[in-house]
């Protein structure tokens, strides 16, 4: 199954979100969108948290750099992190052919629905267009 | 997304703009001017890595017409030039560049620059001075009251009427010998001339910013396009490609030539920043120079600079940045990182830093990134340093 990045929510801050419910628990798969990779351009350091911590909304919860910058990774949702793609910072070459299946950086254990704010395909595609 | 359309008014262009983003550059302000970042999309490379590989591999061009041009014209114009730069430049010789400082009277540096005694086709000599984008207006400033004091010297901004290219890698030479009326192979290190290029003049020099061999080219704003295209075009097969002031950044700091306002500021003396080879103390015939922040630096050279520039590789993969304090194995600071990043070359991240020079000899030192302490070795400047084939003069 490959992940439709039509089908998937975005956070002003280019992260991806993707929902899922098993026996009663909301997870979310979060990762970093196609349009943030080719404007970071290079990556080169992916830094991830510990599983079992808590993050808000918003939240700061990893960092991912390129041969210029330092780029925060925020979590769109809150919950407890319940797993992290360990591999990824070894191969940043494969996040950047397959952002949105073998990209994923974190799974979170919903404790509050999604925000609203986040943005389906079309309004994110439309902020890229405007931030260019 | 859309760079091409994203012009901020407020910034400059050099007479390549069109051609950058006509070419799919990612654009960025740099030092109030909108220059490529790295280029996108065939034909062009994919990224400032790829960009930072090609100029060690074979040779990519830059378009660095930011940069500030002026020129000096009259008699005094060495004279004038020696009392405001850390070099001589009264008994530099025809067809020869030197790298220097501008110093405030303490001694720290205004600038650095490239100074070249050049000679039109008619036989007019005068003197080209290069400075960096964000320190022109400063610089002109500073300049005044000096002119005033040598009302023979003609000062001319060149900037806006020419472009500036720099075309850098192991095989830049070869590929564009065909375009000069003279091999630019004769030309040495460090030396420029003012040649023809399809009936057109250009300062050419052997001087760059990337730790290779290669070109510095000045033309007319209105031939850049065209020479340009033509440097493009003469490098095809052997893979010339444009490159933008990413791939830059990263070549020069694995060549560990300094930045202006990174490891060069106006606290920052030419000494501990370890260019003591472009500060002359001392005339040809061994008397004391007189320069602006003379005395500052012979003082600094007596008791030996409290601070020194030097390369450390953090461990592991996170690159260090500007700014990240150094402490030593005690956790005290004694310094900052003044540029880091990833090293393309070499795989792995390095940095170089201002540091007590107490702290020195102590290994290894420790590189606080963003509240990590990460241990990281003192290395030889620089970090990559190119083989420089037998033959070459």
């Amino acid at each position: 199954m490959t992940r439709d990045p039509k089908s998937l929510h975005y956070a002003e801050s280019h992260e991806w979100v993707d929902v899922e419910t098993s026996g009663g628990d909301s997870i979310a798969t979060i990762g970093i969108s196609s349009f943030a990779i080719e404007q970071l351009n290079d990556l080169v350091y992916m830094d991830l948290p510990e599983v079992g911590r808590s993050v808000s909304a918003g939240e700061e919860f990893g960092e991912v750099e390129s041969v210029k910058a330092v780029s925060p990774l925020y979590s769109p949702v809150a919950g407890e992190i319940v797993e992290v793609h360990s591999e990824l910072p070894d191969q940043l070459d494969s996040l950047n052919e397959d952002p949105y299946e073998f990209g994923w950086i974190i799974r979170v254990k919903l404790s509050a629905p999604a925000p609203e704010t986040l943005m389906d395909y079309d309004a994110y595609c439309k902020q890229c267009a405007e931030s260019g | 997304m859309n760079t091409a359309d994203s012009l901020d008014s407020s910034l400059q262009t050099t007479p390549l703009h069109a051609w950058h983003r006509d070419a799919g550059a990612k654009l960025v302000p740099f030092a109030g001017y909108e220059m490529p970042l790295h280029y996108t999309g065939e034909p062009h490379l994919k990224g400032i890595v790829d960009e930072h590989k090609r100029c060690r591999e074979s040779g990519v061009l830059f378009d660095v017409s930011h940069m500030g041009r002026l020129r000096f014209d009259g008699e005094q114009s060495g004279a004038l030039l020696d009392h405001l730069l850390t070099r001589r430049v009264s008994d530099l010789p025809l067809g020869r560049t030197r790298y220097a400082m501008i110093c405030n009277v303490d001694g720290g540096v205004l600038d650095d620059v490239l100074v070249s005694n050049v000679e039109t086709p008619s036989g007019k000599r005068y003197h080209l001075l290069v400075v960096n984008a964000s320190n022109r207006a400063k610089i002109l400033k500073w300049l005044e009251p000096h002119l005033a004091d040598f009302p023979t010297v003609t000062l001319t901004d060149r900037t806006e009427l020419t472009a500036m290219i720099a075309v850098q890698g192991p095989r830049v030479l070869e590929s564009v010998a065909k375009l000069f009326r003279f091999d630019p192979t004769r030309l040495k290190n460090y030396e420029a001339r003012v040649t023809d290029q399809f009936g057109k003049p250009a300062i050419v020099s052997r001087t760059g910013y990337t730790g290779e061999d290669g070109l510095e080219l000045v033309v007319r704003a209105e031939e850049a396009k065209r020479v340009w295209e033509n440097v493009l075009l003469a490098g095809r097969e052997a893979g010339l490609q444009p490159a933008g002031l990413g791939a830059r950044d990263t070549l020069r700091l694995e060549a560990a030539m300094p930045l202006y306002g990174h490891e060069l500021t106006d606290t920052v003396n030419p000494l501990e920043a370890g260019l003591s080879f472009a500060v002359n103390l001392m005339n040809g015939d061994g008397s004391g120079r007189s320069f602006i922040g003379d005395e500052a630096l012979r003082s600094v050279a007596k008791e030996n600079p409290q601070r020194q520039r030097i390369g450390l590789l953090p461990e592991g993969k996170r690159p260090a940045r500007e700014g990240c304090d150094v402490l030593n194995s005690n956790g005290e600071k004694v310094g900052v990182v003044t540029s880091g990043g990833p090293s393309p070359t070499l795989g792995y991240p390095i940095a170089m830093a201002l540091v007590d020079t107490t702290s020195l000899g102590e290994a290894p030192m420790q590189i606080d990134i963003r509240g990590t302490r990460v241990p990281a070795l003192p290395t030889p400047l620089p970090f990559y340093k190119r083989t420089r084939k037998t033959s070459a003069s």
